[in-house]
Parts: C-alpha cells; structure tokens; sequence
C-alpha cells in the first residue's frame, strides 16, 4: 500500500540558513504562480490559433499603453479592491462570505432606490445619502446570511451563495417593471440619475470617477480596523483559536454578525460608487463578476489590506485584458475568466505546496500479533505531529 | 505474544551487553534565537539502556537542545552522532535513524480519534483492528489507560499526554526523549509510566528525561546534566547528589533568593522537591464571613457525547480561601471549568445553581462574570489560554477587555470595553508581568514577542500572572504550575496565598495532591462528574500520620475506589 503524505514544510527561521530557505519559498510562491499562470495562458492562446507572446502582449500590455487604459484599470480595480477589503474581515475570522456579489448587486439598487425615491434632489446631502442607501443595503443582504448562521446553524458558504441568485433575480425584476424608465424605449434599465447626484469625473474624456478614492480611506480603515481595535483582535482570535475567544468572551454569534455586516457594508458601498460614480443608472449588468472576482483578489492579496489594492490592480488587468483580446485576438471576453480562474488556482496551490510537502511511502505490513520487534526495522515516524495545527510548546 | 517479547528482551540484553560504544553523541552544539544564545557548546553523551535526565530551569535551553536531536531546529554549530554515524537534518531523517520524543505539549490532529492518530503517527498502515489490539496490549503491558475511540479534541491535557507517550513507546525507538512526561499525570500514572520507561531501558533503548521534579530524577535516572542560560554547567549523579544540590546547580546565582522563597514554601511539594519535609497545610480555616463563590446541585452534560459531565455538584468557597478540588483529568473539570467561566451557560431555570458574589451567573456571559471579579487560568496554554501567533501584549488584552479594577492606575485603565485597543498600555502591563514572574525569552522584543515563542514554563509564568493582573475577587486555576520550574512554582504558590490573603477565593483544580495538599484550606475530589464531600486540611495538619491518611483518602477518591463514585470502565480497562 502506498501512503501519500502531506506535512507542513518546517523552516527554522530562527537560523540564517531556515530563514533564508523560508524567504525564497515565500518569494517563489509569490512569482511562481504568475509566471505559471502566464505559461498556461500562452498555451491557450497557441491552442487557438494565437502567437503566444502575441496573445499576452494584447492581453496584459496593450491594454495599459494609454491614458484611458491606465485610467480604466483603476475604475475597475476600485470595486475590486473596496468589496475585498470587507471580505478581509470574514475571512480572517474563518466566517466564509462567499456572496459578495450578491451585496455589490443590493448595493446599487439601495443607492439607486434612495436617487429615485427618497432624497430631495436639490439637497446637499443627497450624495453621502445615496452611499449610506448601498452601504446599507449591502449590509442588510449580508445581516441575512449572518442571521442564518448565527441563530439557525446554517452554512454560510451555502446561503451567501445562494442569495446571490436571489439578488439577480430582484435586480432583473427591478429594471424589467417596477423601476424602469418610462422614457427608456422599453430598455431594462432605471431613469438616469440627475447630474447632481453623479460624482464629478477626475480626468477629462475617460470614465475615472471620484469614487475610486474612496479605495485609499477603505484600506486605511480596514487595516486600523483589523490592527488597532478591539474588533479586529477578537477576528484574529476567533480566526485562530476558537476556544481562546470563547475564553477570552468574544462572542462567535457577535463575530459572525458584525464581520458578515462590515463585509456586506464594503460590498454595498462599491455597488453604490458604481452606480454613483460610472453608470448613473440601474442596469441589469450593473456588476461583471465583481463579488465573487474579489474573493480571489482578497486571497491573491494574502488577506492583508496592502496586498489586497496590489491584486485588484493585477485582477483588473485581467478584465481590460480580456475586452482587449475580444478586438484584437478575437478570443471570447471569458478569456478574462480562464486568466482569473488560473491565477487564483496557481497562487492557492503554490502556497498550499510552500507550506506543505508531498511524500509518498510505503507501509510497511506487519503481522498484527508482533508487539515488539528488534529496534532495527523501525517504522517511519510519526506525521502526526504534523497536525494542521501543531501545537508545539516545548 | 508473550514469546516474541522474551526473544527480543533476550536478544536486546546481548546488543545491549556487546556494544559498549555510546548510541548518542551529542558534540558541542550551540543554538542562537537573535541575541539570546539558548545552546551553547552543550554535549552530552548517551549510552544503550540509561536513562538521563536533563534539568535546568525554565528557559534553560532543555526544549531547544531537545528538538534540536529531534531535527526541528537546526543548530549553528556543533554535531550528533548516533551509533558513531553522523545524524543528518532533519525531523524525517532523526525519525527514521530511531529518535522519537514526547512533547511538553502535544501534537495530535484534535478532530481525530485517538486509535485515528496512533495509525497516523505510526504511520504502517496497520489495519485498525490489529492497532487497537496493539495499543492495549501495550497500554495494559505499561499500566495506563488510554481512550481510543473518543476525539483528541474532547480529550483532557493528562488524556494527550498518555496517548503521546503511548504513541511513542508504540514505535520502540532506539532513544526517547520524553519532554515533562509526567507534568500532568497522577503519582500512580507516572508510576506506571516510571515502570514503562525503566523496561524500554531494559530492552536497550537510550531515554533522554526532562523534568522539574527532582525526586523523579532520583527515582529513575542514572546520570543527570544541568543546563543554566543554556551551558552546562554540571554532571551530578541523582542517586547520590543531595536534592538540594542539584537545586542549587540548576539555579546558581539564584540559590540564594531559593533559600528566601523555601521559608514560605512547602518543600516537599513535587514541583519544589528540592529539600523533603513534611508539607506546611495551611492551619486555620479562614473565616467564612464572605462567599465568592457559591455551587449548589449543578448538574450538566458534557458537549461532548461520551465526555463526563457534572452530576449534582455542590460547594462554596470563601473569601480568604484556597479550596482545592483534586481529580483524575477527565472526570469532568472541563465542564465545571466551562460552566464557572461562563464559556458555557446553564440550562433556563438554573442559573440559581452558580452564584458569584451572590449573584446567580448561570445565565451571565463571561465579560459579565469577569466584571464581578473572576478570573481564570485555564489549563491549556496554547489555543486556550493564549494564541501563540499574538504578541504577549495582545494576550493580555484577551482577560482584560470590560475591566476596570486592579491595584495600579495602569492596570485600571489599560484595558477597553471596545474601539481601539490602548497597545501600548497594554505593553506597559504586560511588561509589568514579566518583570513580576521574571519571565525569560521576552528580554529582546519585551511585550512584542510572540506567546509561541516563550518556553512553555514561561508561558505559563505569564498566564498566571495575567490571572492575578486585575485583583480578582474569585480566581480560578487549572494546573497553575504546569511545567513550571521550582522557582517560579514557589512564585506562583505565593501569588496564590496572597491573592487569598488579599480576601480573594482561590479555587485550585489540579491532579497534583502534593500542589494541592500545600496550598488549600479544604479539599474535595472530582470523580466521575460528582464531588465528594470536602476535606478540612487543619483536621489532618497535626501529625504526618493524618497527613498522609489525608493523601490515601483522596488517592482512593480520585481513582473511584474510594466508595461513592466509581468507575466501570475504568477498571475494565486498567
Ligand atoms: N523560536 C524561538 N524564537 C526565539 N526564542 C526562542 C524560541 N524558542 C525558544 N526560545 C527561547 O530560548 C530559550 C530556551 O527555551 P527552551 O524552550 O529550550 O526552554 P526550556 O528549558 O525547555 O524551558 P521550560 O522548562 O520552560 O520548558 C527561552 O528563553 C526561549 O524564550
Ligand atoms: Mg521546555
């Protein structure tokens, strides 16, 4: 019988060699997975037909060679980066929000629903209410799952899944009837919003709005939020060790409910700058995939809020790769997809292996009633002491 | 059965007659972590058959040379030799060259069984069946109880501990380290374990022991080296040393403060076993004017589904007062420490059975107890009582959160009840426990030092102190010294006795009778989920006969053979 093994790779940090050895496979976990990512993609690219180096230069750099490229990148990146940065919260403290998309789509509808019916239009609070529409929103959708969760048992990676469905579909209804602009030519689609309830645009002839800043006082925030507060050490704490939060009285219900309705706020809030900001309109495609994009941007970042601006950048290049290639390579906009799908799947996989080890042995078979045996032919040892959390105390 | 184990007793007797050649070698290795040097230029050497013991006090470097032989840290100079072979790097390659070792604090995957992580850690694909008949073959061959079937998570700190060492007698290696093996079990299971390691010697097998209690050493070990501040700095030979010398050696400089500490302290505790004496009891029973805590007919299940749960459990404890519950790990203090914390509630309709400064708590979540002035030291350090991957600052935050009492304006004011967290007060506390338990390893990044990085009587030195941070009015502790070197146990023990001086009321749950027997005005034994009734120790103080007729009751109260409470399964299997 062959036994496949995994162990947590050790490193001594506490030597210059261990320290070392553990920097270059932090480094190559870092590199690795985008050079593979690249290889894989130029593969698909040579599969259909296209010059590989051909296919990448359209896919990653034509898109950036001018203005309204860079500036489109950040317009994308900024959602990205904004629903990510909730996400932090949940996922650090092992709460699995996967339905951020589902809190981007409420989002918009609260932040349009507060335009349409709800502020006077002439007011000078009406923007900060149109936010404070999504942020709630956003928030109540993801109170949902925490209600579940906390109070019925329920998987939140099931039910924040599936109340994205539920979003569309109300999202759908929403711009098909009750909601649609009587003047629109039957499009699916709200009235458009009056120019005073737009954000002003920062560079002349491109879609670069004023809500992309809002990224720079989201990541300040989160990371005060998660390093410098309460909050936040009672996240890490139940992240890690469950039963020390019950020790130390961090409530779990209480942990689940606010990370689900912090995480929820931030997908709310960039629901609302996108309509705010870019479209000025409910559209049934209101969001290409941003909620669940941001699952791997918060991953690819290494859940760290630094991190997390540096892959919605890299994420977002992917989009404006992808409409890129659609013109000049004539492959499908999912092409944007494959590269997302490969690089969440190299990075995962190539931190997973620097972490881990792979080893295969052989068992040894043994006659059951043999209790002792001459010390020569002893046993592998134990991987036991490599539980996924070992805890070592010497 | 029996004859396979004559035919290798006999032929291990030969390797072990012919080969006069040491099986362990280790030569001047030196292990540096930044500016703390915790080996340097150690070599010890180990013959087939001995037993050494390796001493020193907390921080000593003990753990560190240990894991060093066991391949998980590499060392900056020096060499290991095993049957004159050199030993390559490496877990893996000291695992298959026949080391083995028993963990201060365990290893095993929690969501798995017991008989689950002995197949894993034996890793032969032996089927389950055979295992088992294995592992109680040889449970009942060593004299000690081991649960197969119930999940690692559900069991007890003394339950890892037997399964570890099971683990590991289990592989029959060629040396064993065995890191305080038996720092959380029974007299009578370290007796047992004492008779398993003197047979493994027997059979060859070289066993390098560490451990705090000194009559232990002299007890089992032949030879004996004393680390401090990582060098060795002597040799004795435990049979004919006096204990007090080799205290002495272990402590240096230090002695001297040993001698003040040894007047208040109970000498012949197992932790401070330095000089044997009869015990000092504490001798009058404090006046019970105030009850800090009051338990009346708690009764509740374990979480767990074959877990021992609480049955009818009564007793108070008064201001001024240690009381003492002794007991067997697993016969239920999990779930009477939960419920007292208020990890978990009591059922509606009960909450009258906890009251807490004669306020019913059963109801009363664990910020809201901890605000009418208890405090806890669980027994777990590592994902209980602290997270090794927080900084020592950041886990003293975790019991200080809604307090505001405390002896110094610090301490009061230290600590939120929400927002942002005051870090650096919170250092300035933490540096304040350090300094007051004279924790070692924290001295180059102070309160900024990782929990996981402090040796595990140092960690527990903190967690205790931590305890104590906030003046409680009710402290509750679980194995206080746990690992913890004599000094600082004597340390600890007077912490406790002033904390009651102070009018606070100590409740000490432990398996340690001699800790126990020192420390407490009153004891009462935990078996099975049901409490005895309590022992008044000034009854027994006046002659060493009822001291020790005191110890033989209790002894026969914890292993359920004392009448009321016994234990079917139990016997079964021992
Ligand atoms: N990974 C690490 N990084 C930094 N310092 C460390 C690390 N591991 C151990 N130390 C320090 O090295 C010293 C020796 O630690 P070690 O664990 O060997 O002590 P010990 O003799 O086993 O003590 P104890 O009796 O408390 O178990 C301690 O001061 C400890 O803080
Ligand atoms: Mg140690």
């Amino acid at each position: 019988m062959l036994i496949v093994r995994i162990e947590p790779r050790e490193f001594d940090t506490t030597s210059t060699q261990g320290a070392r050895a553990h920097l270059r496979v932090l480094g190559l976990a870092a590199v690795v997975p985008l050079l593979v990512s690249l290889l894989l993609g130029g593969l698909i690219f040579l599969s259909n037909g296209i010059p590989p180096l051909h296919g990448l230069h359209a896919f990653f750099i034509a898109p950036l060679s001018d203005r309204l490229g860079l500036t489109e990148l950040l317009v994308k990146a900024a959602p990205l980066a904004l629903i990510a940065c909730g996400l932090l919260f949940v996922f650090r403290a092992n709460v699995w929000n996967i339905g951020a998309e589902g809190q981007f789509i409420l989002g918009a509808i609260g932040a349009t629903g507060t335009a349409l019916f709800l502020v006077p239009q002439d007011s000078p609070f009406c923007l900060p209410a149109l936010f404070l529409g999504g942020v709630i929103a956003g928030a109540a959708w993801a109170g949902v799952v925490a209600w579940l969760r906390a109070h019925l048992r329920v998987n939140e990676i099931l039910c924040s899944l599936m109340l994205v469905y539920v979003a569309q579909l109300l999202l759908h209804w929403l711009v098909q009837s009750p909601w649609r602009d009587p003047q629109g030519y039957n499009f699916p689609e709200t009235a458009l919003f009056e120019s005073s309830l737009m954000l002003p645009i920062l560079v002349e002839r491109t879609r670069l709005h004023l809500g992309v800043l809002f990224v720079v006082p989201a990541v300040a925030l989160t990371w005060l939020l998660l390093n410098r507060s309460l909050f936040g050490l009672a996240i890490s704490v139940a992240g890690r060790a469950p039963r020390a939060a019950r020790f130390a009285g961090f409530s779990q219900k209480r942990i689940i409910w606010m990370t689900l309705l912090v995480s929820g706020g931030f997908a709310g809030l960039a629901g609302a700058v996108e309509v705010v900001g870019l479209t000025g309109q409910l559209v049934p495609r209101i969001s290409p995939g941003y909620g669940f994009t941001a699952i791997i941007v918060a991953f690819l970042g290494g859940l760290h809020p630094l991190g997390v601006v540096a892959a919605a950048l890299l994420v977002a290049l992917t989009y404006l790769g992808g409409e890129a290639a659609q013109v000049t390579t004539q492959l499908p906009y999912a092409a944007a997809g494959i590269f997302q799908g490969l690089l969440l799947f190299s990075v995962l996989a190539f931190g997973f292996f620097s972490r881990h080890r792979v080893r295969f042995t052989r068992a040894v078979q043994r006659p059951a009633g043999q209790v002792l045996q001459a010390s020569a032919n002893l046993p592998a040892n134990p991987s036991a002491n490599s539980s996924t959390n070992p805890r070592v105390d010497l | 059965m029996e004859v396979c184990g004559c035919v290798f007793v006999t032929c291990a007797c030969f390797m072990a007659t012919f080969d006069v050649s040491p099986l362990l070698e280790i030569r001047a290795i030196s292990k540096r972590f930044g500016d703390l040097t915790a080996n340097d230029a150690i070599s010890l050497t180990l013959r087939r058959g001995e037993i050494h013991a390796l001493i020193g006090e907390n921080g000593a470097g003990k753990s560190t040379l240990m894991q060093i032989l066991y391949g998980r840290i590499t060392p900056d100079a020096g060499e290991i030799l095993l049957e004159g072979k050199p030993l390559a790097a490496g877990t893996a390659a000291a695992r298959a060259a026949g080391i083995t070792m028993v963990f201060q604090q365990f290893v095993l995957f929690e969501a798995l069984t017991g008989l689950e992580n002995l197949r894993l850690g034996l890793g032969n694909g032996m089927k389950p069946r055979a295992l088992r008949d294995k592992a109680l073959a040889f449970a009942e061959r060593y004299g000690f109880w081991v649960e197969l079937d119930r999940r690692v998570s559900e069991l007890s700190a003394g339950e890892h501990q037997r399964l570890e060492v099971l683990r590991c007698i289990m592989q029959e290696p060629k040396v064993l380290i065995m890191d305080e093996p038996t720092s959380v079990l029974t007299p009578q299971e370290a007796d047992g374990l004492f008779e398993t390691i003197r047979l493994l010697a027997r059979n060859g097998t070289g066993i390098v022991y560490i451990s705090h209690k000194l009559r232990e050493i002299r007890a089992l070990c032949e030879r004996a080296t004393v680390l401090r501040r990582g060098r060795v700095v002597a040799r004795p030979d435990p049979q004919k040393t006096e204990l007090d010398a080799m205290a002495r050696a272990m402590l240096g400089d230090d002695a001297v403060a040993l001698a003040d500490l040894a007047e208040t302290e109970d000498k012949a505790t197992g932790t401070l076993s330095a000089v044997p004496s009869v015990p000092t009891m504490p001798s009058v029973l404090p006046p019970r004017e105030t009850t800090r805590l009051f338990v009346e007919g708690l009764t509740l299940p374990s979480v767990h589904r074959q877990g021992v749960g609480l049955s009818d459990i009564s007793f108070s404890v008064a201001a001024g007062e240690i009381f003492g519950i002794a007991g067997i790990a697993g016969n239920g203090q999990n779930t009477l420490l939960e419920a007292l914390t208020g990890e978990r509630l009591l059922p509606h309709g009960q909450e009258q059975a906890i009251r807490l400064q004669g306020r019913a708590v059963g109801q009363l979540g664990v910020l809201a107890r901890r605000r009418l002035g208890l405090a806890t030291v669980p027994e777990d350090r590592h994902g209980h009582g602290a997270v090794g991957d927080l900084t020592l600052k950041e886990n003293i935050l975790l019991t200080s959160t809604h307090v505001t009492h405390g002896e110094d304006a610090l301490v009061r004011r230290f600590a939120c009840s929400g927002g942002w967290l005051r870090l650096r007060r919170a250092g300035m506390v933490a540096e304040q426990v350090l300094a007051r338990f004279a924790i070692q390893g924290a001295e180059a990044r102070g309160p900024d030092t990782l929990a996981r990085k402090l040796s595990g009587g140092n960690l527990q030195r903190f967690i205790v102190g931590r305890g104590l941070l906030h003046a409680p009015d009710l402290l509750l502790v679980l194995q206080p010294t746990w690992g913890v070197d004599a000094h600082a146990a004597a340390r600890i023990h007077q912490a406790l006795r002033e904390a009651a001086e102070r009018g606070a009321g100590v409740l000490l749950i432990s398996q340690d009778l001699d800790e126990l027997l020192a420390l407490s005005h009153r004891i009462a034994v935990l078996a099975r989920g049901q409490l005895s009734r309590p022992f008044i120790c000034a009854d027994f103080k006046d002659s060493p006969a009822g001291k020790s007729e005191l110890r033989h009751a209790l002894g026969l109260l914890m292993t359920g053979l004392g009448g009321t409470s016994t234990n079917p399964d139990r016997e079964k299997v021992l």
